[in-house]
């Protein structure tokens, strides 16, 4: 297993140059720059800004430049938000995304599961069709409209809860945000859980462990779940990834600090240099976290091996 | 799990065992009454813009964000009004202005001598048409004028545009289904495929084909999607090559898991003693057993299919206006909530509706083909 | 025992956010003003910032030699007072004896010449340092041709600044009140570097210091004890929301989170009003133009007949009255109204009633040989995205299928459109606009010469109108200068390189506690005017 782990971390890291490389010739083959602005700028001061950022420079020695920088831990200044450098920015910003994301995970996969296991239980039942139809619900209806509805019942007419902002950390300003982050993710979990638990439950050891009388939840939680949870724990690394960094929608809508907002305005400002930054950045959480649901496998169902 | 290998070779469209699984899918109630939702669905807005009278691309200026109504617009009240001003934009004065049913009488006087071509004041606003100057004062500073009233309906009001919303929907139905429907295919035949070759070959195979995985998760989408648009302009297939191209990934990541467990089980090495090639058992094998999650996930992939597709439209690439979509209705919708609610709401039903009944039917599928379920 | 490890982890997550909870709830006694700011700063550095939602920060933290009163009129700032030499060319400031950084230290001519001279350095690479440009040498100083030692930047004494220009510029005490001419502190930015607009670094001289900056969720100033009119300051926090999002913002302000917020959804005007009542949701006309460019380089656009009929088809009542809730005025002038001692000449149509508008729009086209009966006119509008923009696109799109002409839309990115149009990629109509730096009609008129390669997105070329404004430069006569200005608009008027729709509103949503808070066209609303009740 330790074997297994090491040379996984060794093969992430031609993973992550990869992506880094491929980004970089990416970017910069999409139309407009940083500096072409709804106001255009004059083309003299437009040199001066490609001369300051090296953008002057051929593009393959920009991307030396750039790779020699990283490999210093210089993730360079933004192009955009041009008090902040990348590593400022992003490191700013992450905690607030973690602390959101890690409460919408934990509320989603702890929920979801119990939710599905629960349905599964009572397969075909008004109770399982209920559950499903309101997770079902929670999948479809997208969070740019349940946020605003939250909003406006529970903010703006019951006024139990402020309308967003981080707020210092008061839970009240984060109990909408994280429902919406959470919502859509414990729907999926729920529904997930169901369908393979209800797979699990007929599955022959857990026949035979119920023929020979072993009380239910034994069987539900020793034998059935572990085989069940096996395309939760497969969903759990990419949603985590995302979950974990945020989401523009939410971000702006609760009006919060996280990180989402720069993948997508990085990108709609190309400010390379950040967007470089969101790529590295959800790549190591891909990578990471992806290494710990392989992990997870070979402890829930010892039949997997990693050789 | 005694009848495996006779199992369909790809899970949605089963062949021999088809007719057994169809009728099993029959008996479930919530899968059949879906059927008929999504068949309901599908007519109205495929079918449905031939029988409304609105075109979705019709503008109408003088109704402007109207609320859903049951009776015509315009409302008698208001026409007075609109004949005032638009009396007033053929520089002359309203006298008087009487409704009787479809047709308006209105007498109107000016201090110089009335032209005839006033007329096309009358017919200007949506509201009036077929205006004619009944009679004309010796002087021809006054004159009567009648013509008719259009009614028009919006069932389910109108956009900000002043457009049919009912007739927008439907054609947005048409877009978002076929999104739906062929995006989420793309994805399923790359993951499926992908996902059950990189678990079952495993070992080093396996470990740079989810390597794969993971740097195309990591690319920036966005740029992706601008390229797209840049070299390739925009064609409505690349719709579902850019959403495609993301969303077959974390169905590769669960079939591959699912493959990794399913691989040590008895059945594939009794398979694999009996001679069958690799590609054989995972098309007969691993591939069929993978279906409960893979349904389930297809079914949660499609609304985010469909939602990804106003995100492109942002980006320039998809539809373009005046087309539209459910995506793009809902999120236009959703910035004045409060304001115009219907434009949110209607949206939203037939959006969540298709859903639900999809996700009903999804259950109802997998049940019904669930291999070990015979 | 994965439920174990992550109990654990929920307990330490809601220990810190319930602690800080508790930490937050502590009162304070001060008059606070929650600012909604439009949108997050990208900097506070005034050599680097150029939209008005920095400005809105910049300008409460720092003060130029001029500043925009409460009613949006040029008035003294640092500067007491000012004399202007008989050619127009040497502008002398006496700066306030009492002005002060907010370390305590005085304000002195000399850091009027080290920002501006940082502003036009290549190096700092400023977006505006085209706005210094009218100073001595600046422009070849920027451009890497001068020296820095051969700009018109002089400290007579500590108190005293002359600036020499390289030509009369009318404008000029406008221009002093642009970010660009802003001070900055010397020995500020070479202890920090970068970093000098950091909370606990800044130093700044207006009426307000920074303290607190957390990016996306809330910025923080507190009365400056040592600002010269500190005495006049009434409110002693200004806490700015960043959010961009106007329609959470109208929210936040609805639910009372908010005092005055910048920026509402223009269609939600009538709800909004009828919502919070018509004295806390404003719009005022602002100096900005909104418009479509035609590429006059190709046929049909070449065409003066087919630019005028599709420009006089477009309906801007209907534009403004419906797709924008009245909240942008109908325009048919480049040069929006508001300009001191300007008036744009009037159109020749503009008085016709639209249908009769309409009508000769039919006929120039058919003259031209399009439309019923001619060529097919195939036109393709685009547009940078934006919900508003769209439903101007598809309105007039409308209008101009009425004419017979098959239109088509498409949008791009923000980035994408404008790089479009910059890089002088080909096109038939494309959406634009402008808002002015500064009150003067040169500032719009500018953009449609055509050596200005950047900004004048359909190429439009007349050599006539190329002369009149160099003319207008070396006019130094200021009635002669706007006369010549006018007579430059009149042949853009009759030409229609491009065709102006309407002219912007600012649009603020201000609660009935906040008062001094008065509409004016150059959208200037500095936190030292406002009291809150």
């Amino acid at each position: 297993m330790l074997r297994f782990i090491l040379s996984r971390l060794l093969s992430s890291a031609p993973t992550i140059f990869i992506v880094m490389t491929l980004s970089f010739f990416m970017i910069r083959l999409a139309p407009g720059g940083p500096f072409n602005l709804e106001r255009p700028l004059q083309p003299e001061v437009m040199a001066n800004l490609n001369a300051v950022y090296h953008l002057d420079q051929p593009v393959w020695k920009q991307y030396i430049f750039y790779l020699w920088n990283v490999l210093h831990g210089d993730f360079g200044p933004s192009f955009v938000y041009k008090d902040y450098t990348v590593s400022e920015l992003i490191l700013q910003a992450l905690p607030y995304s973690l602390v959101l994301g890690a409460w919408a995970l934990l509320i989603a996969v702890f929920g979801g599961i119990a939710l599905g296991v629960y349905a599964a239980l009572r397969q075909n039942s008004w109770a399982d069709y209920l559950l499903m139809g309101i997770s079902a619900l929670g999948n479809t209806v997208p969070n740019f409209v349940i946020g605003p509805v939250l909003t406006l019942i529970f903010a703006v007419s019951l006024a139990w809860l402020p309308t967003g902002s981080w707020g210092n950390g008061d839970f009240r300003h984060l109990v909408l945000p994280i429902i919406v982050l959470s919502l859509p993710q414990l729907a999926v979990f729920a529904r997930l859980t169901r369908g393979s638990m209800i797979e699990a439950l007929r599955a022959d050891h857990v026949r035979t462990a119920r023929a020979y009388g072993l009380p239910a939840r034994s069987v539900v939680g020793v034998h059935a779940l572990r085989a069940g949870l096996m395309p939760v724990i497969s969903y759990l690394g990419p949603v985590a990834a995302s979950v974990l960094t945020g989401s523009i929608i939410v971000e702006q809508m609760f009006s919060l600090p996280g990180v989402g907002r720069y993948f997508v305005l990085g990108a709609l400002n190309r400010d390379y240099t950040l967007v470089m930054g969101t790529v590295v950045l959800i790549s190591v959480f891909i990578v990471v976290l992806n290494l710990i649901v392989d992990i997870i496998y070979a402890f829930v169902d010892p039949r997997i091996r990693h050789d | 799990m005694t009848d495996i290998v006779s199992s369909a070779p790809a899970p949605l469209k089963g062949r021999s065992p088809a007719a057994m699984a169809l009728a099993r899918l029959a008996r479930n109630r919530a899968a059949t009454v879906s059927i008929g939702v999504l068949v309901i669905v599908s007519l109205i807005c495929f079918l449905g813009p031939f029988f409304n009278p609105h075109n979705y691309a019709t503008v109408y200026q003088s109704y402007v964000s109207v609320p859903p109504s049951l009776s015509a617009y315009p409302a008698d009240d208001t026409l007075q009004a609109v004949m005032q001003a638009t009396v007033e934009r053929g520089r002359a004065k309203l006298d008087s202005f009487s409704v009787s049913g479809k047709s308006y009488t209105a007498t109107i006087s000016s201090e110089k001598e009335i032209d005839p071509r006033i007329i096309r004041y009358f017919d200007r606003p949506d509201e009036f048409d077929g205006a004619v100057i009944k009679e004309t004062s010796a002087d021809k500073l006054s004159a009567t004028v009648e013509g008719h009233v259009n009614r028009e309906y919006f069932l389910l009001g109108t956009d900000r545009n002043g457009r049919d919303m009912l007739a927008r929907i439907m054609v947005g139905g048409q877009i978002s289904l076929m999104v739906g429907i062929l995006a989420t295919i793309v994805a399923l035949v790359i993951g499926v495929t992908y996902g059950a070759i990189s678990g079952y070959l495993g070992g080093r195979v396996d470990n740079i084909m989810m390597r794969f995985v993971e740097i195309m998760y990591s690319l920036p989408f966005i740029f992706f999607v601008i390229m797209l648009v840049v070299f390739f302009g925009r064609h409505i297939a690349l719709i579902f090559i850019g959403i495609g191209a993301i969303n077959w990934l974390d169905m590769a990541r669960i079939v591959r898991g699912q493959t990794l467990s399913l691989k040590r089980r008895e059945f594939v090495g009794a398979a694999t003693a009996m001679g069958l090639s690799d590609w054989a058992i995972i098309r007969r094998h691993i591939i069929p057993n993978t279906i409960g999650p893979v349904v389930v996930f297809v079914t949660l992939l499609v609304p985010q299919v469909i939602l990804l597709e106003s995100f492109l439209s942002f980006l320039g690439l998809g539809v373009q206006e005046p087309m539209t979509s459910w995506g793009f209705l809902i999120s236009e919708g959703a910035s004045a909530i409060q304001a115009s609610p219907w434009l949110l709401l209607y949206p939203s039903i037939f959006f969540v509706v298709t859903l639900m009944a999809l996700n009903y039917l999804g259950d109802g599928l997998r049940d019904a083909f669930d291999p070990r379920d015979r | 025992m994965t439920y174990r490890i992550s109990s654990r982890k929920v307990g330490k997550i809601f220990a810190t956010t319930a602690l800080a909870a508790l930490l937050s709830s502590t009162a304070f006694a001060e008059t606070v003003i929650r600012r909604g700011n439009g949108g997050e700063p990208q900097t506070l550095d005034q050599a680097k910032i150029s939209i008005d939602i920095e400005g809105f920060i910049v300008r409460d933290l720092f003060e130029g030699l001029t500043v925009y009163d409460a009613n949006g009129k040029v008035a003294p700032g640092v500067a007491e007072s000012w004399t202007i030499s008989d050619d127009g060319t040497v502008y002398t400031f006496k700066l306030r004896d009492n002005a002060k950084w907010s370390d305590g230290s005085p304000v002195v001519a000399g850091d009027f010449v080290y920002s501006m001279t940082r502003v036009l350095d290549p190096a700092t690479a400023a977006g505006y340092a085209t706005i210094l440009y009218p100073i001595k040498g600046a422009e070849a100083f920027n451009t890497s041709k001068g020296q820095a030692d051969a700009l018109g930047l002089k400290a007579v004494d500590d108190k005293t600044l002359e600036i020499t220009l390289e030509r009369a510029t009318p404008y000029f005490l406008q221009l002093m009140t642009h970010y660009t001419a802003i001070p900055v502190n010397k020995a500020n930015i070479e202890k920090f570097g970068a970093d000098f607009t950091k909370p606990g670094n800044l130093v700044s001289n207006g009426a307000y210091e920074l303290t607190e900056y957390v990016a996306n969720d809330h910025i923080t100033a507190v009365k400056n004890p040592d600002y010269w009119d500190a005495a006049n300051v009434k409110i002693d926090k200004v806490i700015y929301n960043p959010s961009e999002d106007q329609a959470a913002v109208a929210r936040a302000f609805e639910a009372g989170e908010l005092d005055v917020a910048y920026n509402f959804q223009a269609d939600q005007r009538d709800f909004l009003t009828k919502k919070l009542g018509e004295d806390q949701v404003q719009a005022s006309p602002a100096l900005a133009t909104y418009y479509y460019a035609f590429d006059t380089r190709k046929p049909p656009f070449d065409d003066v007949r087919v630019r005028k009929a599709l420009s006089i088809a477009v309906d801007r009542d209907f534009l403004s009255e419906k797709v924008y809730g009245g909240t942008q005025l109908p325009s048919y002038t480049f040069v929006p109204p508001g300009m001191e001692g300007y008036t744009s000449p009037t159109p020749a149509d503009v008085d016709k009633d639209q249908l009769d508008r309409e009508d000769e729009a039919k006929e120039l086209l058919k003259e031209a040989g399009y439309g019923e009966g001619g060529k097919p006119l195939k036109i393709d509008i685009r547009y940078n995205t934006n919900e508003n923009h769209k439903k101007v696109a598809v309105a007039v799109a409308d209008m101009w299928k009425a004419l017979g002409a098959e239109v088509t839309i498409q949008n791009l990115d923000v980035k994408s459109h404008y790089a479009y149009l910059q890089e002088g990629g080909s096109f038939d109509v494309a959406r634009a606009g402008w808002s002015a730096d500064y009150a003067d009609p040169e500032n719009f008129l500018n953009l449609l010469v055509s050596t200005n390669k950047a900004f004048n997105y359909g190429h439009y070329s007349n050599p006539k109108f190329d002369e009149l404004m160099k003319a207008s430069y070396e006019e130094k006569d200021q009635a002669k200068r706007m006369a010549i200005l006018a007579e430059a608009e009149a042949l853009v008027l009759n030409e229609y390189p491009v065709t102006p729709f309407m002219n912007n509103a600012n649009l603020w949503l201000v609660s009935r506690k906040v008062k001094g808070f008065s509409q004016n066209a150059v959208n200037e609303h500095l936190t030292k005017y406002l009291s809150i009740e």
